[in-house]
């Protein structure tokens, strides 16, 4: 039992130097965390915005607050990241960009566009 | 299917969920672009619009059902007692339900032409 209790773990995350590809997949991973947890205040400004014209400017207004428009970048990155990671995972199901260096240029694309993206797709908005 | 599909049924179900969430984003971003939401009125119009309010209620469906396979999944890689997972499981799934709901309805609300005001 001891020597297993003793044995090294090396599970930090920020310790391990993780390939490019593995940096697309934990990136995936936590932008549909974020996603998912975003489920709810989409709904709620949906209901909002249905609600007649008060209800719709009010909606804007709530967009508008600086909390929420924090709020907004990091929604913004995990919907482009997601977006982004997920088409490279249903190509490389297809056996499209499966070699190992394509597969790294992609994973490279993929994390390097998503910020830009959602830069823009932020400024397209707001 | 028999019980070892369960896992292939989860990743076809994931991989048929994103490409409708994506196709119908492609739709939104077309559309949006062309005609910049301006106020209440084309909104609700838009929405109330039977094809788009068929197609956003798909939109909610699978976005149900895509996030209920995701989060399924790290909840299973990183929970690993079982009394916690299920509760983890539940409360997703109340969650995932609520909205859904609530979405479905504020939907069909507008496509019978109520403002809801």
């Amino acid at each position: 039992m001891s020597t297993t209790a003793s044995r090294p773990r090396f599970l930090n995350l920020l310790l391990i130097r993780m390939p490019v590809g593995a940096a697309a997949s934990i990136a995936h991973r936590i932008s549909g965390i974020f996603l998912f947890l975003s489920i709810p205040l989409a709904a709620f400004l949906l209901d909002l915005s249905l609600q007649g014209p008060e209800g719709f400017t009010r909606a804007a207004e709530i967009l508008s607050y600086t909390p929420i428009r924090v709020l907004q970048v990091v929604i913004a990155w995990s919907f482009v990241q997601h977006v982004l990671a997920g088409i490279r995972f249903l190509l490389l199901d297809m056996d499209i960009g499966l070699n190992k260096s394509s597969a790294r240029v992609s994973a490279w694309v993929v994390n390097c566009a998503a910020p830009v993206l959602a830069a823009l797709l932020l400024w397209g908005v707001w | 299917m028999s019980r070892q599909a369960h896992g292939l049924r989860a990743w076809l179900l994931q991989r048929i969920t994103a490409t409708y969430l994506l196709l119908f984003i492609v739709y939104l971003f077309i559309h949006f672009i062309r005609t910049p939401l301006s106020d209440y009125t084309d909104w609700h119009a838009w929405l109330a619009n039977p094809l788009v309010n068929l197609a956003t209620g798909l939109f909610v469906l699978s976005l149900l059902v895509h996030a209920w396979v995701g989060i399924r999944d790290v909840i299973i890689d990183y929970v690993t007692h079982t009394g916690l997972r299920v509760t983890l499981f539940a409360a997703v799934i109340l969650m995932l339900a609520g909205c859904g709901l609530w979405s479905l309805r504020v939907l069909f609300l507008a496509a019978i032409g109520g403002s809801g005001a």
